[in-house]
Parts: structure tokens; sequence; C-alpha cells
């Protein structure tokens, strides 16, 4: 087995509002090794983007903080790094695209001015070179017409483009861990499945290692190895993807399946999670998915449940008699 | 893998293949509609182009006193009159166009670079620093901006050189406190934090997204800030704190031919009327830059 090149020991993230501490992120684990697609499912709020944001040291901080654990890249301890040494992991090592293709360019610059200035952050070349760069880097996410490209604002893009143009941007220093933070969620279905080939392409010809984040199981289908499921700021399920869809052992899991469209052909029907994602430290005790669950016992109230197991974990007690 | 490139076929075939030149005229198209703006640029045009020239426009010298004519009314000789010295209105006014829009392009450029520099400490670093220099703004804003003139002017020694340095000072809060605004929002957006997480550093973070981002307003601000640096210069000079004699500045003007009123009283309505036309000129442009520049009224 492949080493693990990143590793989320215990995180615990948390924002300091007027209404006091609240803990977005609750203690979670997971590692990326080498190479690998992870894949981590929630939905919208149970702490994603405060998980990928953590890793990048890109907190708004005040008020976000993290309050505790460790985050390990290639064994250094990079939680509470310098900024000055996170900016230079951010780009060459770990890199990050985010949900909204339309905002994360610049409007007033162009592709070129944009793609070129990451280039040169961690590269010296001459300024044909720094071109030549860039337009292949166009080229290698699969944007044709790319010296025309270079010169065109982001408002003349769709939005399928423009997430290829921030793919080349991240991919621009060949970066270990690629964080896609719902990279196609502002996306029509069509463009989303090239967007998703394309990052799996990537991570074949590279190696980079991807972590995947997506409110959508569909998506983890499609392309990842591994998966973690949050919840309200904690893991609850973690293993393999076939096992985790052939054997799910967490309700909210279960509850994410039939909910994707089109896998068990029910599409006029859509089966949703009643209820909706607790904020953050409102349940003090008990298991956290405890009043939205069909299963719930009265143990589930009164005791926390643990993450158990070996290669395929849960949080759930109805899976943890046995053991 | 085509769908995200056929979206928009027609636009690539009409587009103009220089973005810069297009944003200008983009600019220009919106500007141009707008009649109150284009006049206030001819005004402001006119009097740039007779402080330029005003060497070889100026009929007589500034200082040509005469007493044999003083205080004559409008002729053929003297368009605008004669003052208290026997001295040309006509051009006097002229040269004192010079005076003023020195000091209201100065004043303004002098505010915006310290205003911008506060600012994006402020609003960029936080903490600490945005507290103590937010604070000041707030102290100095607290002010009549005129009072607070008079008092840095008091201290300074009247003159019009320090009556700049007033203006530029009282004037950087308005600068510091919308540059720091700017920064605030811009440094929530998407593409900082994406340029962020492939490693940007602060000092390009500043150049490259907050600074471009916030050029307009800052544009806006500091055409409609031209208009009362001129005006808080000509109050100045009136109240004896600003330009001193036998400067031509308009204010000074004024307040030298105020007791003439009555049986002179083009010695104050050319001077009057030469600062309204400036400021009503620097305003009508500053709200036409903003109707053309503001993002929201585009589509
Ligand atoms: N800037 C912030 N200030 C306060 N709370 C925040 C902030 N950002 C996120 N949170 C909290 O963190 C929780 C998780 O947010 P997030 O990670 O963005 O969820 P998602 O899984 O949808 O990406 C939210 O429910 C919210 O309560
Ligand atoms: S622990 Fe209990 S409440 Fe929580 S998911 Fe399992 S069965 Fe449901
Ligand atoms: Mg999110």
């Amino acid at each position: 087995m492949s080493e693990a090149i990143l590793k989320v020991d215990g995180l615990k993230t948390s924002f300091f509002t007027d209404d006091g501490e609240v803990p977005a992120v609750d203690g979670i684990n997971f590692s990326v090794n080498e190479g690998e697609i992870l894949g981590i499912v929630g939905e919208s709020g149970c702490g994603k983007s405060v998980t990928s944001l953590s890793i990048m040291g890109l907190l708004p901080s005040p008020p976000g903080k993290i309050v505790g654990g460790h985050i390990y890249y290639k064994g250094e301890d990079i939680s509470h790094a310098k900024e000055s040494r996170m900016r230079k992991l951010r780009g060459n090592d770990i890199a990050m695209i985010f949900q909204e293709p339309m905002t994360s360019l610049n409007p007033v610059f162009t592709i070129g001015d944009q793609l070129i200035e990451a280039i040169r952050l961690h590269n010296h070349l001459s300024k044909q070179a720094l071109t030549d760069r860039a337009v292949e880097l166009l080229k290698l996410v699969g944007l044709p017409r790319a010296k025309e490209l270079l010169n065109e604002y982001p408002h003349e893009l769709s939005g399928g483009m423009r997430q290829r143009v921030m793919i080349a941007m991240a991919m621009s220093c060949n970066p270990k861990v690629l964080i896609a933070d719902e990279p196609t969620t502002a996306l029509d279905v069509t463009i989303q499945a090239q967007i998703l080939d394309l990052m799996v392409k990537l991570n074949k010809e590279t190696n980079t290692a991807i972590i995947m984040i997506t409110h959508d199981l569909g998506v983890v289908a499609q392309m990842c190895n591994r998966v973690v499921v949050m919840y309200a700021g904690k893991v609850v399920e973690e293993g393999d993807v076939k096992d985790i869809f052939n054997h799910p052992k967490h309700p909210y899991t279960e509850g994410l399946i039939q909910s994707i469209p089109d896998l068990y052909g029910k599409k006029d029907k859509l089966y949703t999670i009643k209820g909706s994602v607790p904020k953050p430290g409102s349940i003090r005790q008990g298991c956290l998915f405890a009043p939205r669950c069909e299963f719930v016992m009265d143990k589930c109230k009164e005791n926390t449940p643990e993450l158990l197991g070996d290669s395929h974990k849960s949080r759930c007690f109805l899976h943890q008699e046995q053991a | 893998m085509s769908q995200a490139t056929q979206a928009k076929p027609e636009q690539y075939i009409v587009k103009d293949k220089s973005p810069m030149i297009m944003a200008i005229n983009d600019f220009w198209k919106a500007f141009r509609k707008n009649k109150p703006a284009i006049a206030g640029s001819i005004i402001v045009a006119f009097f740039v182009l007779l402080a330029i020239f005003a060497n070889f426009i100026t009929p007589q010298g500034i200082n040509d006193q005469n007493i044999g004519i003083r205080l004559q009314p409008p002729s053929a000789a003297h368009w605008f009159g004669t003052d208290d010295f026997g001295r040309d209105i006509f051009s006097r006014i002229i040269f004192g166009a010079r005076l003023s829009l020195r000091v209201g392009f100065l004043a303004v450029i002098g505010s915006i670079i310290v205003g911008t520099f506060l600012g994006v400490i402020a609003g960029y670093f936080g903490k600490f620093l945005d507290v103590l220099i937010s604070r000041a703004f707030d102290i100095l804003l607290a002010f009549p901006s005129i009072l607070l003139s008079i008092a840095i002017v008091a201290i300074l020694g009247p003159s019009l050189n320090n009556a700049l340095v007033a203006i530029a000072i009282v004037n950087v809060p308005v600068f510091g406190r919308l540059v720091r605004s700017r920064v605030l929002t811009v440094k929530e957006e998407e593409y900082v934090v994406a340029a962020r997480s492939i490693g940007m550093g602060d000092m390009r973070i500043i150049f490259h997204h907050v600074l471009p981002n916030s050029f307009a307003p800052i544009i806006v601000q500091g055409t409609l800030n031209i208009a009362t640096a001129i005006l808080d210069a000509a109050g100045l000079g009136f109240l004896g704190m600003g330009a001193q004699a036998p400067l031509p500045e308009w204010g000074k003007m004024l307040s030298d031919s105020r007791e003439y009123i009555q049986n002179a009283p083009w010695t104050v309505l050319f001077p009057g009327l030469a600062i309204v036309l400036v400021v009503v000129g620097f305003n009508l442009i500053g709200d036409g830059l903003r109707d053309a520049l503001d993002p929201r009224m585009k589509n």
C-alpha cells in the first residue's frame, strides 16, 4: 500500500462568533495516499469547506481557528505552520480549486495575465517560456484556441471553461495534492461529467492525489477510490467506495445513497433525508444524527458513538453490536 | 468536451481582439450618453486650457496696477472690469485657474496616495492597525473639513501651499475609508482566496487584485474631491488662511473685493462665477464617471 501524503489527525476547527464558539469541524481523521482520489461527502454545512481551508491555511481568521489536532503533509505538521511556509506549500505541493468558477477569476485581468502570474509564482521563466507553459496548460485541461484564450477576460468564458482555467492554474506547479471543493456543483450536468473526466485524467497522468469534496455520492461513485462521509463536523463513515455502496454502515450514508438520482432507477420519486444538518455545537449529547435517524435507539440519545472499524469504519451503534 | 466550447460561438467572431480598448469603449459609450457629464468635461477642459496657456491668453499682467482705472466696469479693454488697484480682473481670473486647479489636483493626489496606503494597511492587515487607523479617520472626519484645515493652516502658517497640504490631510480619511472598504470586500472575493491557494503573497495580492479593483471608485471619489478641494482652497483664501496677496486666487479675490460688492459688483461676480463653474464641472464629471464605471449598472 502506498504512503499517506496528507494526514488529518483529530482536526478541530472552530469559529468564534458573537454567539460563542461554533465547532464547524469537530475532530476528524482521514488520510490521502499518493496518487489517490479520496472523496469527502456530506450535506451542505457539514464542514467540508472548513476542512479544506484548514488544510490550506486559508481559514478566514478571525473568526476561524484551528483549535485542535494536526495536519501532516509528508510527515510535517502544517496545522500551525507560518504563513511563509504555507505560501511555499500552496500551489507547489497542495493546491485547491473552488466551487464557483464564475468568481474564482479576477474580472479585471485576462486569462493569460492570471495564468502566467500563477506559473510565475513558483517558476523563474522567461516571458516566452511563461506564455508557452500557459498555452501548454490550457491544452492539458482540454481548452481549444489556447493562444486566443490568453487574451480573453473571464466574462467571455463559460462556467465550464473557467473551471478548466482554474484547474490549469492549480495544476501549474504540479502539486502533489489537489483539493477540489465542489468543483462541479455550479455547472450543468454534461459539463460536470467532462470536468470530472478531466480530473481523473490529470490524476492518472500526473499522479496528483485529489481530495474530491462533494455533496453528491454519484460523483464519488464515478471517480473515487475511498470515501469519507462527513456529518455535522464529524466523520461518520469511511471506507472503500465499493464497500460503502454495497454495505453502508451508517443510516446517513444509506440516505445519501438512496438520494442519488438514477442509481436505483426511481427518477420520479427522489429520496431525501428528512430534516437538516444541525447547527454545529447544538447537539451536545448522543449521536449527532439521532434527530433524523429512522433507526434511532434509546442509547443513541445518551451515548455518543465512536468511529470504529478497520478499513471500513462507521460511527453508529447499529453496526457496532457485534464489535 | 465541446459543450463548453460551443457555448457562445458568435461572440468570438465579432470580438474585438484588444480587451483594454474594449473596456475603454464600453466606458466611453456609457459616459458619452451622459449629457451633464459631457458639459462638465467641457467646462473643466476649458479651465484646464486657460490654466495651461494663461501666459498667452491674458491681455494684461496680473499685477499691473493702475490707480487711474480702478474699479472700472467691464469694457472692451477690460472684459471683466478692474479691481480696486486697477488690475485687469479677466487676466487675474485666468491665472487664478492655474492656482485653483493646481491645488485641486495636487491635494487630491496627495490624499489618494496617503489614503490608499493607510486604507490598504487597515483593511488588509487588520487587527490592531485597523483599529488605530480607523479611529484616527473617525476623529478626523468628526470635524467639519474647513475647520480642520483652518486648524492645520494655523499651525503651518497661512499660505496657498500650506492650504494645499491642509486640504490634502483633511481628505485622507475620505480615501482611506473608501480603500479600506474596497479592500475588505475584495479580500473576501473568491479569486483572492483562489490566488492565495496557489501561493500568492500579500504584496502581490494587493497590487494584482486589491488595487486594480479599487481603481474605479477612487477615480470617481477623486474627481468629486477636486471640486471640494478647490472650494476649500477658495474658502481658506477668503478667510485669509490660504493664498496671500497679491496672488490672484479666486477666494482671495472675493474677500479683497467684498467691500465693493455694492459699487463694483463685477469685482466679486467673476471670481465667484469661476469658482462655481469649476466646482460644478468637476462634480458633473464625477457623477458621470460613477454612473459609467459602476459595475452594478452594467448588465
Ligand atoms: N466564516 C464563518 N463564520 C462562522 N461560521 C462559519 C463560517 N464559515 C463556516 N462556518 C460554519 O461552519 C459550518 C460548515 O461550513 P462549511 O465547511 O462551509 O460547510 P460545507 O460542508 O457546505 O462546505 C457551517 O455550518 C457554519 O456554521
Ligand atoms: S447511532 Fe443510533 S441514531 Fe446514530 S445513526 Fe446509528 S442508529 Fe441512528
Ligand atoms: Mg462548501
